[in-house]
C-alpha cells in the first residue's frame, strides 16, 4: 500500500458487525481493491440511530460524540450502509450544533463520511469490476439512502459493471419495506403489509436476487422472503460487488 | 370530535384486516402519487414555485399578526366581519351564535377541515340547527355519521357498494327498486336532494383554502362546485378558517394555488376556484346579505413558537398521506382525530396534546416520502422526530421500549462492555441458528418473528474478526 493512498475508516455499522460481517468484509475488499488503505476503529459500536429515531436524544448526543472520535484523523469514513452514513453525514451536525467545541468537529466528519457505492462510483470512480454474478437481481433503494443520500445511479452503475448479471428494474424500487428500525417491532402489523407489497413488487420482478445497500431493509425483506417460502435471494451489494461467497442472507 | 389516537395500534389492525378499506386504499396509492407525478412533469417551474410558495408562508409567519389585522381591516371594509376564536369551543359558539341570529334552521356547509377541528355538525345539531354536507364525499360520510378519512378525499375508505346501501337507506323519496350502481346515478340522486338543501338553507358555511390580507378574501377551491352554491345562495356565508391561511396578496394566492391542485389530486387546477369578498354589493346579481370569517387559533400559536412552526405552511393538499405508506396501509381514521398522514401525526400531537397522540409521531418508518413531495416543503420527519423527543421526556412511550433503548444506548456507549455482550450473544445466536441459517421464533424477538423470519448471525462479530486478521498479520 503505497503513502498516498487514500485513508479509509470503515464505519462498519452494528448490524453488519453483529449480524453479517461478511459485509464489512467485501466493503474492505473494495475499498482495498480500489487502492484504499482501510482501518477500522476498535471503539465503534453504533451510530446511535435508535436511541435518535426513539426520541432520546441526550443518548444520540453521547454516542455521536464518541463516534466523532473515534472517527477523526482519517481522510474518509465509509458506511456501507445509506441509513447510517445519512446519520453521520446530515444529523450529527443539527444533534451537536449547540455544543460548543462538538459542532465543528461534527460539521468537519459530516464532511468527510459516505456511503459505500457513492464513495467508490463519485469519490473513487471505480469503473472495473472484476466479480462475476450469475443471475437477474432488482435493487432496493434503501429510504435514507435515497432521499437523504441521494443515492441512486451509483450502485446502479457499479452492478451495471458485474460480467452475467442482469439488472431487472421494479417501478416501486424507491418504496419503502417497512422496516424503519424499531418501527417494525412497535407495529408490527402495519410494517408486515407494506413489507408484503415490497415482497410482491420484488416476485414480479422475476428477479432472484433482491440486492440492496441497507442491511436493516435486507434483514427485513428477507425475513419475509423466508416466511413465505419464496425463492428469492436477499443481498448486500457489497457482497455481490466484491464477489462473496458467503450464504444468502437467512440461509445456512 | 372525541380523539382515539391512543388507541392507533388496535385502530390500524382494524382496518388492516378490513378488505374494503384495503381495496380503496389500494385505489388511492394506484392513483394520486401518479397523476401528482404527470402534473409535475408537465410544470418545468413547479420546484420553482414550491421555494415561492414556502417563501410566503414563512413570510407571513414572521408577521403573522400584521396580515391578519390587515386582513380583518380589510374584511370590515367590504361589510363584513371578523371573529377572533381561540379555541374550538369560541369557534363553535361563534357560529352558532351567527346561525341563531339569522334565525336559521338549516345550514348548508361546504367541505372544512376546521368544521372537523370544532366538531361544528355536532353542536349545531346539539342547538336544532340541521347541518348538511355539500361536498359528494362529506355527505356520503355524514349519512354514515363517520369522520373524513382523508384530507380532500373525505369518503376515500369506502366502497361504492357501500354507498349504493347508504343512499339506498337514507333517500326514501326514492323508489325502493332503482338502480343505483353507478357512479353517475349516485351523483344524480346526491345532486336532486342536495339542490333542494341548498335553497332552503338559511347559513353557508365554508372552510377557506386560503385568506387574502390585501383583499379582504376568502379563496375557496372545489370540484363540485357545491362552495359556491353554499355561499352565494343563503342569506349568510360563514367561512371559518386556520389563522395560519392568511397570505399577503392575490399574486401569492395565486402561487399557493397553481402548487394545490397538482400536489393533491394531479389538476392543474381545480374545476372551481372562488374568491369571496364581503357581502353582496348593490350591483352584484347574487351573493349573501352577511359576510363573517372565523379566525381560528385552537394551538396554531402555541405551534408558531415551536419546534413545530413549519407545520403552520401546510395547505391541506394531502400529497403527504398519498405518498405515505403507513397511511396506504391503515388509511385515515386509524390516526384517530380529524387530521392524519404525515401532516396529521405533526399537528394532532399539537392540538389534542402529545398523550393522546404520542403513536402518531412514533408510527413512521422516517421514509421520507412526504417531505419529497411536500409542496411547501415542510421537513415533516423532522418535526416527527421532535414529538418522539416530547414523549420521550414525557414518559408517554411504552416502558418496555423506553428500557430496552436505554440499554443499547448504555452498551454502545462503552465499547469493551458492547464487545463482551455482543460477541457472547452473537457466538451462541449464530451456533443455534447455523443448521437452517435462520429463527422462525426467538425469545424477545416477537415483534420481529410475527411476520418474518430472523436470519441467523454469521457467529464472530465484525470487530473480533478483523482484530484476529489484524494479531495474524502482524
Amino acid at each position: 500500500m503505497s503513502s498516498d493512498s487514500p485513508n479509509v475508516a470503515l464505519f462498519v455499522t452494528c448490524l453488519v458487525d453483529l449480524m453479517r460481517p461478511s459485509v464489512g468484509f467485501a466493503a474492505v475488499k473494495l475499498l482495498e481493491d480500489a487502492g484504499c488503505a482501510v482501518s477500522v476503529p476498535a471503539t465503534q459500536t453504533c451510530c446511535g440511530q435508535p436511541a435518535y429515531n426513539a426520541g432520546d436524544r441526550a443518548d444520540a448526543r453521547a454516542i455521536a460524540r464518541q463516534v466523532i472520535e473515534a472517527f477523526e484523523g482519517f481522510t474518509y469514513v465509509v458506511a456501507p450502509s445509506g441509513s447510517c452514513a445519512a446519520m453521520i453525514k446530515i444529523h450529527y451536525p443539527g444533534l451537536l450544533a449547540d455544543e460548543p467545541g462538538w459542532a465543528a468537529r461534527a460539521e468537519a466528519l459530516a464532511g468527510r463520511t459516505h456511503e459505500l457505492t457513492q464513495f467508490l462510483s463519485d469519490v473513487l470512480e471505480v469503473d472495473e469490476i472484476a466479480a462475476q454474478y450469475q443471475g437477474i437481481v432488482t435493487h432496493h433503494d434503501g429510504c435514507s439512502g435515497l432521499r437523504e443520500m441521494g443515492i441512486k445511479e451509483q450502485p446502479r452503475a457499479l452492478l451495471g459493471r458485474i460480467g452475467g448479471l442482469a439488472l431487472r428494474e421494479s417501478p416501486k424500487a424507491e418504496a419503502c419495506c417497512g422496516f424503519g428500525g424499531t418501527f417494525c417491532v412497535k407495529y408490527p402489523e402495519i410494517s408486515a403489509h407494506i413489507l408484503d407489497e415490497k415482497i410482491d413488487d420484488i416476485a414480479a420482478t422475476g428477479a432472484d436476487t433482491v440486492i440492496a445497500g441497507d442491511l436493516g431493509c435486507l434483514l427485513n425483506i428477507a425475513g419475509r422472503l423466508k416466511r413465505r417460502g419464496l425463492a428469492v435471494k436477499a443481498r448486500h451489494i457489497a457482497e455481490v460487488l466484491a464477489g462473496s461467497t458467503a450464504a444468502a442472507i437467512g440461509e445456512p | 370530535m372525541d380523539a382515539t389516537s391512543s388507541a392507533f395500534p388496535e385502530n390500524s389492525r382494524r382496518a388492516l384486516a378490513d378488505e374494503r378499506l384495503q381495496e380503496a386504499l389500494h385505489r388511492l396509492a394506484d392513483g394520486f402519487p401518479a397523476r401528482r407525478r404527470e402534473a409535475v412533469d408537465r410544470l418545468p417551474e413547479f420546484d420553482q414555485l414550491r421555494a415561492q410558495a414556502r417563501a410566503v408562508k414563512d413570510h407571513v409567519l414572521e408577521n403573522l399578526d400584521s396580515y391578519l389585522e390587515r386582513f380583518a381591516a380589510k374584511v370590515e371594509e367590504a361589510g363584513g366581519h371578523v371573529h377572533w376564536c381561540r379555541d374550538a369551543l369560541e369557534a363553535r359558539q361563534t357560529v352558532l351564535r351567527i346561525c341563531r341570529d339569522a334565525g336559521a334552521r338549516t345550514v348548508t356547509k361546504s367541505k372544512s377541515m376546521v368544521g372537523e377541528e370544532i366538531a361544528i355538525n355536532e353542536h349545531l345539531e346539539a342547538h336544532g340547527i340541521e347541518p348538511v354536507e355539500t361536498d359528494l364525499g362529506e355527505y356520503i360520510i355524514q349519512l354514515r355519521r363517520e369522520a373524513p378519512s382523508h384530507l380532500i378525499a373525505p369518503a376515500i375508505h369506502l366502497s361504492k357498494d357501500q354507498v349504493t346501501e347508504t343512499f339506498k337507506a337514507a333517500h326514501g323519496e326514492f323508489p325502493v327498486g332503482r338502480r343505483l350502481d353507478e357512479p353517475r346515478a349516485m351523483l344524480d340522486e346526491a345532486r336532486t336532494v342536495l339542490r333542494k338543501r341548498f335553497v332552503e338553507a338559511d347559513v353557508g358555511i365554508t372552510g377557506a383554502n386560503m385568506i387574502i390580507a390585501e383583499t379582504g378574501t376568502a379563496v375557496v377551491v372545489t370540484n363540485e362546485g357545491n362552495a359556491d352554491l353554499t355561499m352565494t345562495l343563503p342569506k349568510v356565508h360563514i367561512a371559518i378558517t386556520g389563522i395560519e391561511k392568511v397570505v399577503p396578496t392575490l399574486d401569492d394566492a395565486v402561487t399557493v394555488l397553481r402548487l394545490l391542485a397538482r400536489s393533491a389530486t394531479g389538476q392543474d387546477v381545480t374545476v372551481y376556484t372562488t374568491f369571496a369578498t364581503g357581502p353582496r354589493r348593490d350591483d352584484d346579481v347574487d351573493g349573501p346579505d352577511a359576510f363573517h370569517v372565523v379566525l381560528l387559533d385552537n394551538g396554531r400559536s402555541a405551534l408558531m413558537e415551536s419546534d413545530f412552526r413549519d407545520i403552520l405552511r401546510c395547505i391541506r393538499c394531502g400529497a403527504c398521506l398519498n405518498h405515505c405508506p403507513v397511511y396506504s396501509a391503515v388509511g385515515g381514521h386509524a390516526y384517530g382525530w380529524v387530521y392524519s398522514g404525515p401532516m396529521g401525526s405533526v399537528l394532532n400531537p399539537g392540538l389534542v396534546g402529545i398523550e393522546e397522540a404520542h403513536h402518531l409521531p412514533n408510527a413512521s418508518t422516517f421514509c421520507g416520502a412526504c417531505e419529497e413531495v411536500c409542496p411547501v416543503g415542510i421537513p415533516l420527519p423532522k418535526m416527527l422526530r421532535h414529538w418522539r423527543e416530547r414523549a420521550f421526556r414525557a414518559r408517554a412511550v411504552g416502558a418496555t421500549g423506553r428500557a430496552g433503548m436505554r440499554a443499547w444506548a448504555f452498551l454502545a456507549l462503552r465499547p469493551r462492555l458492547y464487545r463482551a455482550v455482543t460477541g457472547a450473544v452473537m457466538a451462541v445466536l449464530g451456533a443455534l441458528g447455523r443448521r437452517r441459517g435462520r429463527f422462525r421464533r426467538l425469545p424477545l424477538a416477537g415483534g420481529w418473528t410475527v411476520a418474518r423470519d430472523l436470519a441467523a448471525p454469521q457467529g464472530p462479530t465484525f470487530i473480533s474478526q478483523w482484530a484476529q486478521r489484524r494479531r495474524e498479520r502482524s
